[in-house]
């Protein structure tokens, strides 16, 4: 590597890494790209639904050429015991739009191309190459990075850590803390393919429509955990997310609970026959708005899954690391473009920008939400799905009892399982922190 | 039981790509009398099971299949217990679809 002296460095290639190279690049600045992976994408796992909005303000004619799965028409959420689901749908001939919201993608294919996008855009990307720590002058600023290829420290205005959830860069150079197990959950997931024409008539859709079902209940064993199903054109990505806290305190296996999921009656007629390709592990940010670290400092700010920018409540973290990515490239550009220093006091414009956007506000509706779903995990993943699908059973169920006999027996299970205390109590605490 | 599924994960990262880099491995784990409590959750808790308990009651790890996730990182880096690092650029879980 040459000593050549770039406006900004980015390092790592995801969702928020392109998004802030691509931004800066667009913007004339001299944009280095370091990414470990192979290529863009090699290392980064996603459920994944793609927002198409928060791309779109970055690329507006992404739908040309990028690789997308399909447009979801449909999502599901089912509340599951070990033998049913009692499940609301949500289904729109609405979405079939013309330039369609959501989109399911599969990452390795979709960072490449945004990797492709960024080049196009004049940054140079460097990919197997990691950085293994941040160069900092006297007075502490950041001025670059160390890789671990040969030569010096590659130097530059300012850092962009794009490096995900399990960024070490920062963490190591003190920025930030390493997530606890507490705010960090362990996804699985495999890659099930299935002709198109199967999965279509499975999931009741036709062309480019997509159906998503998200499944929380016995699945995750009295763990907080969330499992998922997406349609792609050709496969069906599946998995289960539980805290890591939760798996370090049960000694659950994550790819027994995977397998718990797809054995179950409700899942296991929609991947019959499926091949499977590809099976991956990887952590998702829970914390939400109080695990947020520090984002900026003297030559260096921090996006995306790194800065915790994660919304666990609605599933989303793809477009929080766009938005974020795009920020801190438009607030660098822009002290750029002014001839200003990259100083912790300029750089506070990226958080400025962050705090004014659906990003921080969104996070900040929820903060009460993870310690929540944390310290009653037992009642709302296990208590409360056993006790929805008796009283459904009980609703359904036509066996000559009355039906004022059935709705005393549902009342009275609610009752004996979390007491009357008990069930005002986790209402008005979820009300409270959904509000 | 155990070997079912022990023969079962290993199927599951069969299907995956993988660059080892040989004689390189990016997790350790320090040397230790016997496991602590954390030390031994990993031998359950991580997704390749890369950590294993040998004869003599010591937590191992192999991380030949290992997917970066940093589950055990996570969980035990701060006790000193493992030292973690990706490995050198390009090596690794190389995922065709993540
Ligand atoms: C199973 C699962 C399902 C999900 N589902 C959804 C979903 O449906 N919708 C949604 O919006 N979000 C979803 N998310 C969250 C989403 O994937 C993340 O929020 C998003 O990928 C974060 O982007 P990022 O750029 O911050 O980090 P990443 O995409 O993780 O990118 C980090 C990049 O940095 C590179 N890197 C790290 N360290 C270094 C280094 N030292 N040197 C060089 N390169 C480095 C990595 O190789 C990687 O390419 C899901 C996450 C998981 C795990
Ligand atoms: S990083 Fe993940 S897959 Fe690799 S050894 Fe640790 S827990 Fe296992």
């Amino acid at each position: 590597m040459t000593h050549k002296n770039f406006d900004a460095i980015v390092v790592g290639a995801g969702m928020s890494g392109n998004a802030a190279a691509y931004t800066m690049a667009r913007r004339g600045l001299r944009v280095l790209q370091l990414e470990r992976g192979e290529y863009a994408g090699s290392k980064n796992v996603q459920g994944a639904i793609m927002y198409a909005n928060m791309l779109e303000t970055i690329i507006p004619d992404f739908r040309n050429d990028a690789p997308l799965e399909r447009h979801l028409v449909e999502q599901r959420f089912w509340i599951m015991d070990d033998t049913s689901h009692t499940g609301m749908h949500y289904r729109s001939d609405d979405f079939n739009e013309l330039s369609p919201n959501r989109y399911t993608i599969i990452r390795a294919q979709f960072d490449k191309w945004f990797s492709r996008k960024v080049r196009e855009a004049g940054g140079t990307i460097l990919c197997e190459t990691t950085a293994t720590e941040l160069a900092r002058d006297s007075g502490g600023k950041v001025i670059g990075v160390h890789t671990d290829r040969a030569g010096d420290v590659i130097q530059a205005d300012v850092v962009v850590l794009a490096e995900g959830v399990n960024g070490l860069l920062g963490t190591r150079a003190g920025l930030r803390e390493t997530p606890k197990p507490e705010n960090v959950a362990l996804a699985v997931k495999e890659m099930h393919f299935l002709p198109e024409e199967v999965i279509a008539e499975r999931f009741g859709i036709t062309g480019d429509e997509g159906c998503v079902i998200e499944a929380a209940g016995t699945i995750s064993r009295g763990m907080p955990g969330l499992g998922f199903l997406y349609t792609n054109r050709e496969s069906i990505s599946l998995g289960i997310g539980c805290l890591v806290s939760g798996l370090a305190a049960t000694m659950e296996k994550p790819y027994d609970l995977l397998d718990g999921f797809k054995r179950h009656p409700s899942v296991r007629p929609l991947i019959a026959g499926s091949e499977v390709k590809e099976y991956a592990a990887h952590l998702i940010p829970e914390g939400g708005f109080k695990a947020i670290p520090q984002l900026f400092g003297d030559g260096w700010v921090v996006v995306g899954d790194a800065a915790q920018l994660n919304n666990a409540v609605h599933r989303e973290g793809s477009n929080l690391a766009m938005v974020s990515g795009r920020m801190a490239g438009e607030s660098i550009s822009l002290i750029k473009s002014r001839g200003k220093p990259m100083t912790k006091q300029n750089l506070s414009l990226y958080k400025a920008m962050l705090d004014k956007s659906f990003v921080m506000q969104d996070l900040r509706k929820y903060k009460d939400m993870p310690s929540l779903l944390h310290t009653n995990s037992r009642s709302f993943f296990m208590t409360y799905p056993q006790l929805i699908s008796h009283a459904a059973k009980n609703f359904l169920r036509v066996d000559g009892t009355p039906k004022i006999e059935m709705e005393k027996a549902t009342t009275a299970a609610f009752i004996k399982a979390r007491s009357r205390w008990g069930l005002l109590s986790d209402a008005v605490r979820l009300a409270f922190a959904w509000r | 039981m155990k070997t079912a599924i022990a023969e079962r994960i290993e199927d599951k990262l069969y299907q995956n790509r993988y660059l080892v880099d040989s004689g390189r491995p990016h997790i350790k784990v320090r040397p230790h009398q016997s496991p602590s409590p954390s030390l031994l959750a990993l031998t359950r808790v991580c997704p390749a099971n890369c950590y294993e308990l040998n004869e003599s009651g010591q937590v191992e790890v192999t991380p030949d299949g290992c997917m970066e996730c940093g589950t055990c990182r996570v969980l035990c880096e701060a006790s000193g217990y493992i030292e973690w690092n990706y490995p050198r650029g390009g090596f690794g879980i190389l995922f065709k679809f993540g």
